[in-house]
């Protein structure tokens, strides 16, 4: 894969509140990409992919890098009015709008509370729905070592992806890596903890935006049975499964997730 | 020093192969473990070991809360507070405490605790834990980043409930109450003596300086562990320009009294392993939901003491070398002496629960060990700290001419 030059900086929002890193790369058409509770990763390989063939920007929430002001974010109405206030800076109107997990929430929460400010839509293994039969697992009890086997279908390339600079045996190390984990899923946590529903099942048939939703077909986080509720759910919307990927299918099949979201925009 | 005797409740049946069997005693145990019947019997027996606490002599009777938890079978410490209340006439009721951000509206702790006061003719200790991870996140559902907030938010409104002589409103961002109005009030006034269980949060240093709370250790891992805590709380007591009192802090410590060295060992070994292997086997997922702790906090490298690590290596420790790390105290009285100055000087602390039933221990073994620890060990470190004898700020005022509750028709052999 070619490297994107990725230009990442502060976004003024206004009102006196801390400004929001942004990540952008890439050419063609702009592209909003919220990302999940763990954040980007060091040269992200799914900004990346997108960056191939999108402008892509990507805000990251407070709690996570250099975004602070988690503090002023209580719950999930603040997240996602803070989410339309950087995409209000990004000077972006209507925009393509693409979330991943928590972004996904983030994304379809926004699309159902202004269903005329999003244009167009691709949830990737959204949360936000609760169904008794098919717990969502609890992200925040695992340890480092359970995540690949649970986020990744090939456990091997998640252990490689997911370990890339990480020592914990290392004290110094350590102690970065639990305030970086703190910050990023203390904030998480206001959306997704204990049980990640904050009532966005009553508000999903608001969307007016063609949503595509995209899950791999061996997410044993969010099992794929959600991706069939959403999709009931959302009106115009269309469910596609990637095999052999878990709930990292960006990180795992980017070039898939990419070529999805790619067509499906440019059907519309 | 004031020498309250706490017991944890252990559930005393969980079985030989818990460990292999089962990933946690806490959080998603199975409830299936818990056996009624037998806990009738569990619950009676402790009670009674309560009881006897304070004929004994000790200071005071503790107890506190825990959810999901078969080594604390106390979700709701006020009951067993309001049990011994009836049943004892002076040692203070030590209750260590109630999570207060878990109770909704949390003006029931300041109702509960007053009536606790008010039913034992002033003598509550009243104790504000912000509770562990594992209670207040995994078991009762709290957001860990918000925990504290809460906890804090909680606090203000219940001292207000029991300083406030009218209704007041109160406009939290957790509780909005339009009546807050505390009926009744607490004997000890303007409040009962508060202890805070801390365990390395900094937060914590200075709320209880500020508010003259006794800061207390509730510690697993004993006191030369717990040196560089304790010693983190003096700092901040020097930093913030407060008196040095020794009652501003408290630690509880695992020990274990027999006529020799040899006996103690003999007697109370067993136990000693089943509360090191069973009921501390904990899943260290649920030690600290990220975001339960600030990131000042984190900096400073004060983890929680529920970790794979620390828990996993006490259970695989001998005896001798449980003692010799000051893990537990235990030995025959004079050695029980010895160790406990070093820790009463050593942490600087005056508060000491006595942790005297430990895991599965019978009651017989529960009582030989409390009754020589009050006979033979109490005694001679009762005047350890001379110079703070008349510091009256951290402890029970009762009143002095108090109630004795009547005695009930079966003691008497009339009608069951």
């Amino acid at each position: 894969m070619t490297a994107h030059a990725t230009e990442i900086r502060m976004l003024e929002i206004g009102n006196n509140r801390p400004a929001v890193e942004v990540w952008e790369a890439g050419q063609g058409s702009p592209l909003i990409f919220l990302h999940g509770a763990g954040g980007l990763m060091p040269n992200d390989r799914f900004f990346q992919a997108l960056a191939g063939q999108f402008h892509v920007h990507a805000p990251l929430l407070p709690g996570y890098g250099d975004s602070l002001g988690e503090e002023l974010l209580v719950d999930m109405l603040d997240a996602t009015l803070h989410t339309g206030d950087v995409i209000d800076a990004l000077g972006l109107d209507g925009p393509t709008l693409v979330g991943h997990s928590m972004g996904g929430m983030l994304a379809a929460e926004l699309a159902a509370l202004a269903p005329n400010d999003v244009g167009q839509l691709a949830l990737i293994a959204p949360a936000g729905l609760w169904l008794d039969d098919h717990p969502v697992e609890d992200l925040f009890a695992k340890l480092p070592f359970e995540l690949p086997e649970l986020l990744f279908h090939d456990t091997a390339l998640g252990e490689k992806l997911l370990a890339a600079g990480l020592d914990l045996d290392d004290p110094a190390f350590l102690a970065d890596f639990l305030v970086i984990r703190a910050r990023r899923l203390g904030m998480a946590g206001k959306l997704l903890f204990p049980i990640p529903d904050r009532g966005l099942s009553r508000r999903l048939h608001r969307i007016k935006a063609k949503t595509l939703i995209l899950w791999g077909e061996s997410d044993r986080l969010i099992k794929p049975v959600y991706g069939e509720a959403f999709a009931t759910a959302i009106t115009n919307s269309e469910l596609q499964l990637v095999p052999e990927a878990g709930h990292l299918v960006t990180h795992e099949k980017p070039a898939i997730v990419v070529d999805a979201i790619a067509a499906w925009f440019n059907a519309s | 020093m004031k020498f309250t005797w706490f017991n944890l409740m252990p559930w005393p049946h969980l079985p030989e192969d818990f460990r292999e069997q089962h990933r946690s005693v806490w959080v998603d145990i199975p409830s299936s473990l818990y056996d009624p019947k037998k806990g009738h019997e569990v619950y009676n027996t402790y009670l009674d070991q309560l009881e006897y606490a304070e004929s004994l002599g000790f200071d005071g009777i503790g107890v506190n809360e825990h959810h999901a938890n078969a080594y604390g079978l106390m979700p709701s410490p006020n009951i067993m507070a309001a049990a011994l209340a009836r049943r004892t006439s002076k040692a203070a009721l030590v209750v260590l405490g109630n999570s207060i951000a878990l109770y909704n509206p949390p003006i029931r702790v300041a109702e509960e605790f007053a009536m606790l006061d008010v039913i034992s003719g002033g003598r509550l200790v009243a104790g504000f834990p912000v509770g562990t991870s594992m209670d207040t996140n995994y078991a009762y559902g709290q957001v860990p980043a918000l925990t504290r907030d809460k906890y804090v938010e909680a606090h203000e409104l219940i001292r207000r409930a029991w300083k406030e002589d009218e209704p007041f409103h109160f406009n939290g961002r957790f509780t909005q109450l339009r009546y807050a109005n505390c009926w009744p009030k607490p004997i000890q006034s303007p409040r009962p003596p508060v202890f805070i269980p801390g365990g390395g949060s900094v937060e914590t240093y200075d709320f209880c300086i500020e508010n003259e709370y006794a800061y207390s250790y509730l510690s697993f891992t004993g006191y030369k562990r717990a040196q560089v805590l304790m010693d983190g709380f003096w700092d901040r007591v020097d930093e913030m320009g407060a008196d040095k009192s020794p009652y501003r802090a408290g630690f509880a410590q695992t020990i274990c009294v027999a006529e020799t060295d040899e006996e103690a060992k003999e007697l109370y070994g067993e136990h000693v392993n089943y509360f090191f292997n069973r009921c501390l086997h904990i899943y260290p997922g649920y030690a600290d939901a990220p975001g339960y702790r600030t990131i000042k906090t984190i900096k400073k490298g004060a983890l929680s003491q529920f970790t794979r690590a620390s828990l996993d290596t006490l259970g695989k420790l001998s005896w001798e070398e449980l003692v010799a790390d000051g893990h537990i105290i235990a030995g025959s009285p004079e050695t029980v002496v010895r160790q406990m100055k070093e820790l009463i000087t050593g942490l600087k602390v005056g508060n000491i629960f006595c942790l005297l039933h430990i895991g599965n221990m019978t009651n017989e073994k529960t009582r030989l060990s409390s009754r020589l620890f009050a006979e033979e060990v109490m005694p001679k470190l009762q005047n350890m700290w001379p110079e703070w004898a008349d510091d009256e700020r951290f402890w029970i005022h009762p009143l002095e001419d108090r109630i004795k509750p009547s005695v009930p028709i079966a003691a008497m052999g009339g009608a069951d």
